[in-house]
């Protein structure tokens, strides 16, 4: 274990420089004695080369794509190009205050303008706001726009949207901050939408239905137009969860196709970095009926230039940002979507599903796989051939892959699968990386025969072993006791 | 193609290997008329090269706030920002590490958000803190709806003195539910105190305060939370600007049950407004009411220190449409920008970073008072590094003349509704001579 940065400080140590102050107020003069702090906040006293030492150490033992490959279902853990970085840098940008003169920052608010021009051609929809700054808040924004569309045409009675079993966590949760009912439809034998059970669900009340497609299970809704005729016979819309596009680029445009709403995840499709969960961003598209809803601003262009424009003042649903978005991971997006274009984009798709393949035929002699007709961009495989035999799970099968370098699948979701393992290699990976993984995983299924008892010890080799989270619910310990 | 490694002769192998001779045949699930035919209508992709050129020559008009002698704020904020912090946040262990679910592998980014927990905790006398939320915006709406979690009850008072942005953010996470938003009105740019106490009764679930306040003034935290009090139910949630932490009371000091305010200014850069962070941080007995990610210290298997994803029974993906919240990420690189931040700025340099944001601002605001023409808008309100000023032109005319000059002279307040106020923000990044400069094209404006 790294002792903590209080541990390190000692009193009198600076990590800083800062110029002398050269204006002569005293501190006493103008903040009120009854409004001070007593005393300094125990922040650590350490030099910079501390401070560098303990983040790098720290740093050592974490797991990220450029160490090994990162089969997280669903979270599209591809390669995050390195000029992303370089230009999301720039000054102009890093600099730039939101409230500064628009002519002072056209470049930054074309690259806007050109991304939600992309995102809209790529999504078949009609125009998109980058304001909502992760994947769920682009699903709040979804479901507040079809809420207002539901309030202007008057249909007050619409309370309930309908939600896959197979759904992220994050969809039923957004439906009940927004303030709807939640119904629950069931998948059917081929991992499919259950259309007889949705026509039971579907009536006058649905506002709207949520769907994520491909879907966790990696597999296309091939009823997707019936789906659609279904929900627009009662006026009610159809949200498409992008958590999966990356299966889709130049192959099927969402709105084209039937959906109303659409939300982006740019730190998985398009290859902005996670950052240990975040900054995201969570773009969302519509089509042209539901454009006045968007959040303000929009970016706008006209005869002078680029602009935020708070036209739709009047119908939009309002804000969800204090001011535009994530833009620092917008413009990350916006480079790679130029360097990728159309042709680019197609065959990330076309490769993010073939190495999905790829790993399923690999895969398949060794793990039960529920659906195993050909996957989109992930597949699910589970553990229950090894538990059956052996006893041993899919926690066990993934501690043991960090042995191996490799981090573990998505695991125990989606919750309709027993002990599922959800497996996304994203097109960024090569053969060799792919067969490597492969490689490992059979090991493991080979292992799970011969030696159970070292999968349930696993992993081994990592910097720390197994660890206790029911421990850390039931003393619970947020926050070092420092101190001095 | 860019980021693609398998080769053609490799492509045909892996299809060979999955049982298909062509593409199209992995597809086949997807009807045929729901497919694009074609390419998708867009530029023709550029190198890595032609990317730079093409976006140098987009800026090339661009004027960033280091380029010019500038005081805007109203929510995110210039302050200084050491090299090492971005040495650190741009280290791929941390950026392309995925939410810290194998906590094995994930030790890292679970420590220092631990680190980062205790920070936020020790600057405003709460117990517990989560890994961040969105923005301060939304950490204020996350607030109000915990705070009716805890005590059913759907009132909330938000001060007419709060950010107009967080406003409209808390609207819409707040109007499907029920809950009534009410407006504390102002006097003199602080809380009327006199009003939000007629407005206190047994109906009320949470008031808000922000100090300082949108237009910098510093509230008086400690005659709110006694009104506050006057309902023993309600919890009282403080939006607080951190780096202001270092030299005023923690509002734990005062009574707040939940504190939370945006982080940005803590290390990270502006970028155009985003990505902010909001920290949020209350007391332990609430902790399974939280929104959000929370790092707990554990052990592993050998007994050793160890950091784990805690009281997650609360999160979307296992408790689902009956979740805290519906939020999945926190903003982790922000937060550990904001724990390289303060640990290199330490206890000393957090504390002068801002006594002299402070000092400067205030002498800022001496000479431009002083300015015929010009006023202070609130005089008798005590301000941190932020306040406003009423002008003898319209804000807009002003911002535009000194513009040439190089000077961001503020933010125009007539997007709230007051053409002739500017306000001005002041960090310890200015100098005297940079302040003396804004006070002379003022006189100049006043002059023509």
């Amino acid at each position: 274990m790294s002792k903590t940065i209080f541990e390190l400080s000692t009193a009198g140590r600076k990590g800083y420089t800062l110029p002398a102050n050269d204006v002569d107020i005293p501190l006493d003069e103008i903040i009120p004695a009854q409004y001070k702090r007593e005393s300094k906040a125990r922040l650590p006293e350490v030099s910079e080369l501390d401070v560098m030492r303990h983040f790098i150490a720290l740093s050592h033992k974490n797991h990220f794509i450029e160490k090994g490959l990162y089969p997280l279902g669903s979270c599209t853990m591809k390669y995050n190009p390195k000029i992303h970085e370089v230009i999301a840098r720039y000054s102009c940008f890093a600099n730039a205050h939101p409230y500064q003169p628009e002519e002072t920052m056209q470049g930054a608010l074309s690259a806007m303008w050109e991304l939600q021009k992309d995102l809209s051609e790529i999504s078949g929809m009609a125009q998109v706001t980058l304001q909502p700054v992760a994947g769920a808040q682009g699903e709040f924004t979804g479901i507040k726009i079809i809420e207002a569309y539901h309030k202007a045409k008057g249909n007050t009675h619409k309370d309930t949207i309908i939600v896959p079993d197979s759904a992220h966590g994050t969809n039923p949760a957004t439906c009940s901050l927004v303030g709807y009912k939640v119904k629950e439809l069931k998948s059917d034998a081929n991992g499919r939408c259950d259309i007889e059970h949705l026509k039971t669900l579907v009536d006058e009340n649905t506002a709207g239905f949520m769907l994520t497609n491909p879907s966790t299970l990696g597999l296309f809704e091939t009823q997707v137009e019936e789906i659609s005729r279904i929900f627009h016979d009662v006026d009610a819309l159809i949200y498409m969860d992008g958590a999966n596009l990356n299966a889709l680029l130049g192959i099927v445009q969402p709105g084209k196709t039937g959906f109303d709403v659409i939300h982006f995840n740019l730190h998985k499709t398009f290859s902005t970095p996670h950052g240990g969960g975040g900054p995201g961003a969570g773009p969302v598209g519509v089509v042209e009926k539901l454009v006045p809803y968007l959040p303000v601003p929009i970016v706008s262009k006209n005869d002078s230039g680029y602009y935020l424009d708070y036209g739709h003042e009047d119908t939009s649903i309002g804000k969800v940002h204090t001011f535009y978005g994530n833009f620092a991971v917008l413009l990350r997006a916006y480079v790679y979507i130029k360097m990728l274009g159309a042709k680019g984009l197609r065959r990330a798709s076309e490769n993010a599903i073939i190495n999905a393949n790829y790993l399923m035929a690999r895969l398949k002699d060794y793990y039960h796989i529920k659906h195993p007709e050909y996957c989109m961009h992930e597949f699910v495989a589970d553990s229950s051939w090894q538990k059956k035999a052996n006893g041993v799970n899919t926690l066990d099968i993934a501690k043991r892959l960090l042995d191996k370098g490799f981090h573990a699948p998505t695991v125990y979701f989606p919750l309709i699968i027993p002990e599922a393992m959800m497996i996304e290699p994203t097109e960024t990976e090569s053969l060799d990386s792919l067969n490597a993984f492969a490689d490992a995983m059979i090991e493991i299924a080979q292992e799970s025969k011969e030696n159970p008892e070292l999968l349930h010890e696993a992993p081994l080799t990592t910097p720390v072993r197994r660890v206790d989270d029911v421990l850390a619910v039931k003393k619970l310990d947020p926050i070092f006791p420092i101190k001095n | 193609m860019p980021y693609i490694s398998n080769t053609p002769e490799e492509r045909r192998a892996m299809l060979e290997k999955i049982g298909v001779t062509d593409f199209d045949q992995l597809i086949t699930a997807i009807p045929p008329q729901v497919r694009l035919e074609g390419l998708l209508n867009m530029d023709e992709p550029l190198s890595e090269l032609e990317i730079t050129r093409r976006i140098q020559q987009q800026t090339c008009g661009d004027v960033c706030t280091q380029a010019v002698n500038s005081f805007l704020g109203a929510g995110v904020y210039d302050h200084f920002i050491p090299a090492a912090v971005d040495a650190i946040i741009s280290r791929p262990e941390f950026h392309t590490a995925y939410t810290p679910y194998q906590a094995e592998v994930s030790q890292g980014t679970l420590q220092f958000i631990y680190e980062y927990q205790t920070m936020i905790c020790e600057l405003t006398g709460m117990e517990i803190a989560n890994a961040s939320m969105y923005d301060a915006a939304s950490a204020i709406a996350e607030a109000i709806l915990m705070a009716v979690r805890k005590n059913r009850l759907t009132k909330a008072i938000l001060p007419a003195t709060l950010h107009p942005e967080y406003l409209r953010v808390i609207r819409i996470y707040t109007e499907g539910l029920g809950i009534e938003l009410l407006t504390a009105p102002s006097k003199d740019g602080l809380i009327d105190l006199d009003a939000l106490e007629a407005m206190m009764d047994d109906a009320v679930g949470s008031v808000v305060l922000q100090t300082p306040n949108f237009w910098g003034n510093i509230e008086d935290g400690e005659a709110i939370g006694r009104l506050v009090r006057k309902n023993e139910k309600a919890l009282y949630i403080v939006c607080a600007s951190p780096i202001s932490l270092a030299i005023l009371k923690a509002p734990a000091a005062f009574g707040a049950d939940i504190v939370v305010g945006e982080g940005q200014a803590l290390g990270n850069n502006m970028n155009v407004g985003g990505p902010l962070f909001g920290f949020f941080a209350t007391k332990l007995e609430m902790a399974r009411q939280m929104p959000g990610r929370i790092v707990g210290g554990t052990l592993d298997k050998e007994g050793r220190r160890a950091y784990a994803l805690t009281l997650q029974a609360r999160e979307q993906h296992i408790r689902r449409a009956k979740a805290t919240s519906n939020i999945c990420s926190n903003q982790s690189l922000c937060t550990l920008a904001a724990c390289v931040y303060m640990s290199l700025m330490g206890r000393e340099g957090m504390v002068e970073v801002a006594t002299q944001s402070a000092q400067k601002a205030h002498y800022l605001a001496r000479e431009i008072a002083s300015i015929k023409g010009f006023s202070l808008a609130y005089p008798d309100a005590p301000f941190f590094n932020e306040f406003v000023i009423n002008t003898p032109i319209p804000a807009a005319e002003i911002i535009s003349r000194l513009l040439p000059q190089g000077i961001y002279a503020g933010v125009d307040m007539a997007r709230w509704g007051n053409d002739h106020q500017l306000m001005l923000a002041v960090t310890e990044k200015k100098n005297k001579a940079d302040l003396d400069a804004l006070v002379k094209a003022l006189q100049e404006v006043r002059d023509v």
